[in-house]
């Protein structure tokens, strides 16, 4: 094996261990400690001076009592759960959304291919953070939609939209539904039309041969639409905290709370490690996927 | 004290002409400063001030607890100031370079002791009240002639809140604010340490909590100013800064800021040096150009609070000076009260309650 190639497996090696795996131990290593009023406002810290004496007393004074702590209230599991529930409904809403998008770019004539590619990436433009924001002006009760709406007459009242779990669930389906065209786009762009023309010379009507030729093929992109959705929506702290209303339980609000308000850095460091576990099953689900398919495509 | 946006820093550095230069780095609240005085710091001092802002004591708390923030100077609320010396966080104040303290009030710092014994660590800044922002056309409109406008009674009676409900009230998302306002409610010690006091809230916040349309700390600043809410309990200056935003867009709402006549809590901004500040020598430099009795006054004529300066009282304009809901009358004063930090298996009930209280779980 020469140096070279060395060099390239051993890159994102070095990667993981830098920027997932040390600081993934910092925080296990926080959970394990104990809440103390101090700077860090944590207990043992490593005393590298004292040697490997020094680290087996380190050792020795780390437990695992703030997972057991997380097991003792119902708040967590609830947060997890409501988490769970909000990210998987605001994962289907954006792919009911978002497939006609792709279907429709996928459509369209060669030309306008990379414009319509544009204004779906066009958002990003802007940052996040005044994106969600500005649509607390769309749907507060003085908002652009509730001003609009009253001034057709559909309603007399306005509705009562910001502060709700509905907010949130607008707020996740606008921030990600790039996330999902893209890579559905990806998939329907290199279908094979003379596929459908075939379907339909065998008698598919329009309608069935998407749902037996065009659909099954994009699953892929679909599947990858949907983790990509899924994944950051599940940790999501901002769209909930400035849209949604005071009931919306989120596991990153509880993680906030446990962060600032309890100022328990151990705690909050447990709750950060299990929702890391939570992650990892769909994100390996997701590797599986990715890997079955660069396989069938050989 | 706590300002709009969600910015965790904006940056206002102020002339930074040459690296080797002295520098001062100051941490404040957004929105909480002339910044004329920056410049004026910079001409007297030949000293680069770097300014920087923060809108949550949690924010700040997290930079100090972490260490090596790089802050020279930073203004923590009393309750979070008081925690922060046990946790070793500042340095003493080195008096003998702060001639300006003759200037301070004393009966502000009496009131600081109960955070900062001996007011050793800390100088006040700022301070304010906790209380009403109603939008006063809509509460009349939906509550009669009589709402009872400067009582607890408005928020924390659900016959009113129901009413209230329809157009809208917010309350600060911090159980440290709303506990005491509810047990001053109830009659009992709105300083209760103990939790089997603090808990008799829990019937009176969850009564009331699903007419609250959102517990947040900032947005009410412009909820109430758009006319997109009726009442918020939150921070005196943050009120007025709506009233004056009202005002400016000329929009037909009307905010008055009131303190309930049942008492409420004082609260106190604290300037601080952290025990790990790269230029301590300059940071008593502009703590004692703050307490100047004239900066101290164009400060507060500007943000609208009320300082702990008594000499600067004969600068402040009629308007700051001349407002009750600023500067309020002596009865009112007595009446405000003041609490202390819950030690910290308290303070994770308390946490547990709130969110209990606001999601009901």
């Amino acid at each position: 094996m020469n140096l070279r190639r060395l060099f390239l497996i051993l890159t994102p090696y070095a990667w993981l261990l830098l920027f997932f795996l040390i600081p993934f131990a910092i925080v296990l290593k926080i959970a394990l400690s104990d809440y103390a009023i101090s700077i860090p406002p944590y207990t043992p810290t490593l005393d590298i001076s004292a040697g490997w004496e020094g680290f087996k007393e380190f050792v020795s004074e780390l437990d695992a009592e703030n997972f057991a702590f997380l097991a003792t209230d119902a708040l967590y599991y609830t947060a997890y759960l409501s988490s769970l529930k909000i990210a998987l409904i605001s994962t289907v809403l954006t792919l009911v959304v978002a497939y006609p998008i792709a279907y429709g770019m996928a459509q369209a004539s060669q030309e306008w291919r990379p414009t319509l590619m544009m204004l779906v990436i066009l958002p990003f433009w802007t940052s996040f953070l005044i994106r969600v924001y500005s649509w607390i002006g769309i749907l507060s009760n003085e908002g652009f939609l509730n001003q609009f709406l009253l001034w057709t007459g559909i309603i007399n009242e306005p509705l009562a939209i910001m502060n709700t779990q509905n907010a949130v669930y607008i707020g996740i389906v606008y921030s990600y539904l790039p996330f999902m065209i893209l890579p559905i786009y990806a998939a329907l762009e290199k279908l094979d039309e003379s596929l459908i023309e075939a379907a339909e010379d065998l008698g598919c009507s329009k309608i069935s041969a998407f749902w037996l030729v065009t659909f099954p093929l994009s699953i892929p992109g679909v599947i990858a639409g949907c983790f990509l959705v899924f994944i950051p929506a599940l940790g999501e702290f901002v769209i909930p905290s400035l849209l949604g209303g005071s009931d919306t339980l989120m596991i990153g609000k509880v993680l906030y709370e446990e962060f600032f308000s309890n100022r328990d850095w151990p705690v909050a460091s447990a709750v950060a490690v299990v929702l890391l576990l939570i992650l990892i099953v769909p994100i390996v689900l997701f590797q599986r996927n990715e890997q079955r398919q660069r396989e069938a495509n050989q | 004290m706590k300002r709009t946006l969600l910015s965790v820093a904006a940056i206002v550095a102020v002339g930074a002409f040459s690296a080797s230069a002295e520098e001062v780095h100051v941490y404040n609240w957004s929105d909480y400063i002339d910044e004329e005085l920056l410049t004026k710091f910079k001409e007297e001092t030949g000293i680069d001030l770097i300014y920087d802002v923060f809108d949550s004591n949690e924010i700040l708390e997290t930079k100090l607890l972490a260490g090596g923030s790089g802050y020279d100077v930073v203004v923590p609320s009393g309750t979070f100031l008081s925690r922060q010396i046990q946790a070793g966080a500042f340095q003493k104040l080195d008096k003998s370079k702060l001639p300006n303290l003759s200037n301070m009030w004393d009966a502000i710092q009496e009131r600081t002791e109960k955070y900062d014994p001996g007011n050793e660590y800390s100088v006040n800044y700022m301070w304010g009240s906790t209380g009403i922002g109603v939008n006063i056309n809509k509460v009349k409109e939906v509550l009669g002639e009589d709402a009872p406008v400067d009582s607890l009674a408005l928020v924390f009676d659900p016959a009113n809140m129901e009413k209230l409900a329809s157009c809208g009230v917010h309350m600060l998302d911090a159980p440290t604010e709303i506990i005491p306002a509810a047990l001053t409610y109830l009659g009992e010690e709105s300083d209760a340490q103990d939790y089997e006091t603090i808990e008799k809230v829990e019937p009176v916040l969850t009564a009331i909590a699903p007419y609250v349309q959102k517990f947040h700390s900032s947005e009410y600043i412009n909820a109430l100013a758009n006319g997109d809410i009726c009442v918020a309990f939150g921070w005196s200056g943050d009120v007025l800064q709506a009233r004056d935003r009202a005002a400016e867009a000329d929009n037909g709402v009307e905010i008055e800021y009131h303190i309930p006549k049942e008492g409420a809590l004082m609260w106190f901004d604290q300037m601080a040096i952290p025990v790990d500040a790269p230029n301590a020598d300059g940071a008593h430099k502009f703590i004692n150009f703050i307490m100047d009795a004239q900066n101290a006054a164009a400060a507060s004529n500007y943000v609208y609070y009320a300082n702990g300066n008594k000499a600067s009282q004969e600068f402040l304009n009629e308007d700051v000076i001349g407002d009750t809901a600023i500067y309020p009358d002596e009865e009112t004063v007595s009446n405000l009260y003041t609490t202390t930090t819950w030690d910290p298996k308290v303070n994770r009930n308390v946490t547990r309650l709130w969110t209990k209280i606001k999601s009901g779980t």
